[in-house]
């Protein structure tokens, strides 16, 4: 929302701040400005002239030479522009003046010609885009007034940012009401400066135009045009006022003015008058020109099927029949709240108007403008809500305007079509409950205090409440108790309030484990020398992934089933800046389909991607690349039951998406597939030929986690063990980890621990097997093992293995 | 003029006494001892000579400064001939050169954003709050409805909602795990909700279409606007250092009456203005606010017994803040240099 800092000060005189102080203020009260913009910067030189004579270049068509005044001698200057003429006003830069853009001008010859100066376009002023001709003024001035001052245009923008609850800041009074001392009390609405017609006018009528307001349930008439409204639901009420004989042009600096200090671009007098009224009112209005209503007549009905128009922006729309338009005796003729048709728009040939001065039903026009993709002042101010008790001030002042800056009258009196009276909203409050809420007392005179001001009537009511009247304005945010709580902090000040701690009772929620979980794998990950990374959950579509409705682009288009593929995009980013040391993990959200209609699954996943050396390059060696035992290492890591419930890692059968057939591992928990691991396929990523093997793996993490492990004591070992060695030759068809688990079983009561020291290969070993080298470790809890338990106990490993795998000890 | 002189006898000292404990052999040794105790031309020892012509404010300073470093040069000299001596004929045990770098290991390190996270729970942890958590895709009544937000009012607007389909969206804020604690559970509440939120934002140096916020929300009987401005002051001040002012100005969102915009003071320019805080001295870090009673009443709590305070904060705009990072798509490059940074 554009507010211009002139326009407050002429609804509120008394108000004295500056601008950043209006800025701060508003800051303060919940409409915080983000932008001061400085308007007229760089027009001190800048004059205003008169063209004396207009007469074309001798050696140029498309020049001429015009005499012009501007205080001192009249001078000559050559002009380009199409539109120059004498008689009329224009901005003039004197030779030696400077433009806002910097430029100085100088005086010169142009063909042959002196040139004492230019007359200057709205572009170059930099008051608009116009660049078309040279900006004409229209008003009564003197030559050589300095154009700054003349046009008022040394002013500031607030651009306002306006929260949704708040329609009623959507207007110049509207922030006056808030700043101003003594609020609404200290707001008017200031004459217009009037021109030489409104003069004649004025003095023929003495005063104001005649103007009275004849109230109507459904049906009405103002001046031979019948206003009826057939659906009262989504049009409460509808004044229309008639002014004929209107004469339509540019408007007057003072409204043009106005209207480029809020960013709005002046049309002509009648519509610029209604958008001015929009601007300082909020009351969005509709001038048509009357002689093209059929009728003449106005219904506000539901559209009919197949009826459209032809909007103000020069598109043809389509109507629906949900869709509330203001039709003539035929057809519609303006999207009701939303924009007009251009078949009554308002042109240089109207002579009679009829304005319309509406209230619409908030949903109804937000439904439309969605469904037509238009919105539009008028929309944007409907949709939040006008204030329902603001038409006929908005209409008299507006009809007002129209006469003093187009001419004509208004013989008949107004209608007002209402067949829905808005009621006052009253709401009981309790001091208490301010207390309650806010922690501060308060008492009847404090509250009215705050809120008399904005506008609200506060009467003591029964049983110590009060009784408030919410002004028409705030009807539509001010409805509950809690509102008017809201409004007596605001204006009392957040700032005033105390913060002090104090005790309070420990919530019946506890910390949700999966934190927990998350935190500890996160600190073992990094302790493994990871680095956390976090990718995007929206990725390009593939079968199988939960696709957006409304994607910003087909880049983002779905959701992500898997964090592989984004880490492994990562790596190739990091492989693109010449870095071949990557390893990088993330914890994060996975979706895949639901049921129909319902929301996809979730579940969390860890991933790990890792590449490069196992270690950071040293002096003392080459260096190794990381490989499989490594990610194997980390998942039994991270595969602490801690974290899951005892998985364990079985080699992959058969071909993988991601991993190399042969170099991948899976996850299962009692045989269901949790994750998988190895080594990422070449074509998997995008590496460039110095980057070594990519390895990778995710992991769907037990949703609830475990329970938390409960660690339990052991006696430390009182006596020494007695250590076996035992190489096996192995064919290949059997696992490591059978051989393993057939020792463990044969072991007997001493078996304490067995690990594989060696697998090897060559020489004295046959084709198709290997030798694995265990180490076995006995120990009994209550005595010295002597060798022959050892031994006995070896003896009956190495035959259950010879019987079960048919496994034999390597021969010395 | 004595600030420069006893720097200059500082790096006089380290200087010889790493020629010292690096000389090799007795030869060298004594170039050492020539170069900086020379009675000719010796560093130190031209020094000493020169204390005559010094400002007789500074020169018992500088003098016995002056002395010390002699002294502690002749001692290091001393130290070294002897072990030479008891080296002398006897060959190296060890590697030759002890400076060369050792056998490091990768060091790993999280997420800046994480880091924020960890440490704004730890403070409200600190506070009574208990973590939360909630799905990412949710349901038209779970970000609006519930949250007193009707789809055809314009305060839906506020945000840019991506939707799956019919009905359900990514969450555009974590409110709706306030809506699911508080249908699972009674008052007293105090949780924190930290996750993932989604916006139909396209990608620049401030936005990204998925980003972090935390929730937190506290009702019980008797919470006041008191306790809301205290807990989040208090938090302002452990996260952001003591020094810190915090504002509180009115603002708007449809699930919390009053609401409330909370600022810091800048913590580039400390609040005197600069490009960071667009010349206002303050940023913005959450919204909050009295939970609206329309809120208790779709999850069945009496708004008349119960009051409570909600807050939102962003991660990922505070570690902006925090570390100073110009543009938050950094964060989801994940490049090994900017993640190596924060450990
Ligand atoms: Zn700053």
């Amino acid at each position: 929302m554009n507010i211009s800092y002139r326009w407050l000060r002429a609804l509120a005189p008394e108000l004295r701040d500056s601008p950043q102080e209006v800025a701060d203020r508003l800051t303060m009260y919940g409409a915080p400005v983000d932008e001061i913009v400085r308007l007229g910067e760089g027009l001190g030189d800048i004059l205003i002239a008169r063209v004396e004579s207009v007469r074309r270049h001798p050696n140029a068509d498309r020049l001429t030479l015009c005499e012009v005044s501007a205080g001192g001698e009249v001078v000559r200057v050559v002009c380009g522009a199409p539109n120059v003429r004498a008689g009329a006003w224009y901005p003039y830069v004197p030779a030696g003046g400077v433009l806002p853009n910097g430029v100085r001008i100088q005086q010169t010859r142009i063909r042959g010609e002196e040139s004492n100066g230019m007359l200057c376009s709205e572009a170059e002023l930099g008051l608009g885009r116009d660049q078309g001709g040279i900006l004409e003024l229209h008003g009564t001035f003197e030559p050589g007034e300095r154009f700054v001052e003349a046009l008022a245009l040394d002013d500031h923008r607030f651009v306002v940012d306006v929260t949704p609850n708040r329609p009623d800041l959507l207007s110049h009074v509207g922030i006056a009401r808030e700043l101003a001392h003594g609020g609404v009390a200290g707001v008017t609405l200031p004459p217009f400066p009037a021109g030489a017609q409104a003069r004649r006018a004025s003095r023929r009528r003495g005063g104001a135009p005649a103007f009275a307001i004849a109230a109507a349930d459904t049906i009405g008439e103002v001046d031979g045009v019948s206003v009826r409204i057939d659906d009262a639901d989504l049009c409460p009420r509808y004044m229309a006022a008639v002014i004929r004989g209107v004469q339509v042009a540019l408007s007057p600096e003072w409204l043009a003015g106005r209207l480029r200090a809020v960013g709005a671009r002046p049309i002509n007098n009648v519509v610029d008058a209604t958008n001015y009224v929009l601007s300082e009112l909020g009351q969005p209005l509709h001038a048509f020109d009357l002689d093209r209503l059929a009728g003449p007549a106005i219904v506000v009905r539901r559209a009919r099927a197949g009826e459209g128009l032809t909007t103000l922006d020069g598109q043809a729309r389509k109507l629906e029949p949900d869709m509330l338009a203001i039709c003539d005796a035929e057809r519609p003729v303006a999207v009701a709240g939303v924009m007009g048709g251009s078949e009554s728009e308002v042109s240089s040939t109207t002579t009679n108007v009829l304005i319309e001065c509406a209230l619409f039903d908030p949903k109804s026009v937000r439904r439309t403008r969605k469904a037509l993709d238009l919105s539009t002042d008028a929309s944007y101010r409907f949709e939040r809500g006008v204030d329902p008790t603001g038409l006929p001030m908005a209409l008299r002042r507006v009809v007002h305007l129209i006469v003093t800056v187009a001419g004509g009258k208004t013989t008949a009196a107004a209608t007002d079509v209402c067949p829905r009276p808005a009621s006052p909203v009253v709401i009981d409050l309790r001091p208490q409950r301010v207390a309650q809420v806010l922690g501060i007392e308060c008492n009847a005179s404090s509250v009215r205090a705050q809120l008399k001001p904005l506008g609200f009537q506060v009467k003591p009511g029964r049983r110590g409440f009060l009784r408030v009247t919410v002004p028409g304005w705030r009807s539509y945010d001010v409805t509950r108790e809690v509102d008017l709580i809201e409004e007596v902090a605001r204006r009392y000040g957040y700032d005033r309030f105390p913060a002090d701690l104090r005790p309070y009772r420990p919530g019946t929620v506890s910390d949700d484990p999966s934190f927990q979980r998350e935190e500890e794998l996160r600190s073992e990950l990094v302790a493994c020398g990871l680095l956390e990374a976090r990718t995007a959950a929206l990725v390009p579509g593939r079968a199988g992934l939960v696709p957006l409705a409304n994607p910003l682009s087909a880049e983002e288009g779905h959701l992500r089933d898997a964090l592989l593929p984004g880490l492994l995009r990562r790596i190739e980013h990091n492989f693109g800046r010449g870095l071949r040391d990557v390893r990088l993990f993330e914890i994060g959200t996975i979706f895949r389909p639901g049921a129909a209609g319902g929301q996809p699954v979730e579940a969390t996943h860890l991933a790990i991607v890792l590449t490069g050396l196992r270690a950071p390059a040293h002096w003392s060696g080459p260096g190794e690349t990381i490989d499989l035992w490594d990610v194997r290492a980390l998942l039994e890591q991270v595969l602490a039951p801690a974290h899951f419930y005892g998985a364990e890692l079985h080699p992959w059968a058969g071909d993988h998406v991601y991993f190399d057939r042969d170099l991948a591992l899976s996850v299962q928990v009692s045989g269901h597939v949790i994750g998988e691991g190895g080594r990422v396929r070449r074509e998997a990523v995008d590496a460039p030929p110095w980057a070594g093997p990519v390895w990778g793996s995710e992991l769907t993490l037990p949703d609830p986690p475990p329970p938390p492990r409960i660690v339990k004591f052991e006696p430390l070992p009182a006596f020494p063990a007695v250590e076996r060695d035992l190489a096996l030759v192995t064919p290949d068809a059997v696992a490591a980890v059978r051989v393993e688990r057939a020792i463990r079983a044969a072991g007997g009561e001493f078996l304490d621990h067995v690990a594989i020291f060696d697998v090897y290969r060559g020489p004295g070993i046959p084709e198709r097997t290997r030798s694995l080298a265990f180490r076995l470790r006995f120990r009994a809890p209550d005595r010295t093992l002597r060798d022959e338990d050892a031994d006995r106990a070896t003896g009956a490993i190495v035959s259950h293995l010879r019987e079960e795998l048919g496994v034999e000890p390597r021969a010395r | 003029m004595i600030e420069s002189l006893l720097k200059g006898l500082a790096v006089l000292e380290r200087e010889a006494l790493d020629a010292v404990a690096t000389a090799g052999d007795a030869d060298t040794l004594e170039q050492v001892r020539i170069l900086y105790l020379g009675r000719k031309d010796g560093k130190v020892s031209a020094i000493l000579r020169a204390l005559a012509e010094l400002d007789p404010e500074i020169r018992p300073r500088v003098g016995s400064e002056a002395n010390r470093v002699r002294d502690v040069i002749r001692d290091a000299l001393e130290r070294r001939t002897t072990e030479l001596t008891a080296l002398a004929g006897r060959p190296r045990e060890g590697p030759d050169d002890l400076t060369l770098p050792g056998r490091a290991r990768w060091v790993g390190g999280l997420h800046p954003v994480t880091r924020v996270i960890d440490e704004i729970c730890r403070i409200f942890a600190s506070l009574g709050f208990t973590r939360a958590r909630g799905p990412e895709a949710e349901t038209e009544w779970y970000n609006f409805v519930a949250l007193n937000t009707p789809l055809d009012h314009p305060a839906a607007d506020m945000q840019a909602t991506l939707y799956l389909s019919g009905n359900i969206l990514l969450r555009s804020h974590t409110s709706p795990v306030q809506v699911r604690v508080m249908e699972r559970h009674q008052p007293p509440i105090r949780i924190l909700a930290p996750g993932m939120v989604y916006r139909r934002d396209a990608p620049d140096a401030s936005h990204l279409p998925a980003f972090s916020q935390i929730e937190g929300l506290a009702v019980d009987g008797g919470v006041t606007f008191v306790d809301l401005k205290a807990v989040l002051g208090e938090f302002a001040h452990r996260f952001f250092g003591p020094e810190t002012r915090v504002r509180f100005r009115p603002s708007f969102f449809p699930f919390t009456e009053p609401s409330a915009e909370v600022d810091v003071s800048c913590i580039i320019c400390g609040g005197s203005g600069c490009a960071a805080c667009k010349g206002t001295g303050w940023m913005e870090i959450m919204g909050a606010g009295m939970v609206d009673p329309a809120v208790f009443e779709a999850v069945g709590y009496d708004p008349q017994r119960y009051t409570g305070y909600a807050f939102g904060m962003g991660p990922h705009r505070i570690a902006l803040l925090k570390y100073g990072i110009p543009d938050i798509r950094l964060f989801h490059e994940n490049d090994v240099r900017f993640l190596e940074q924060f450990r």
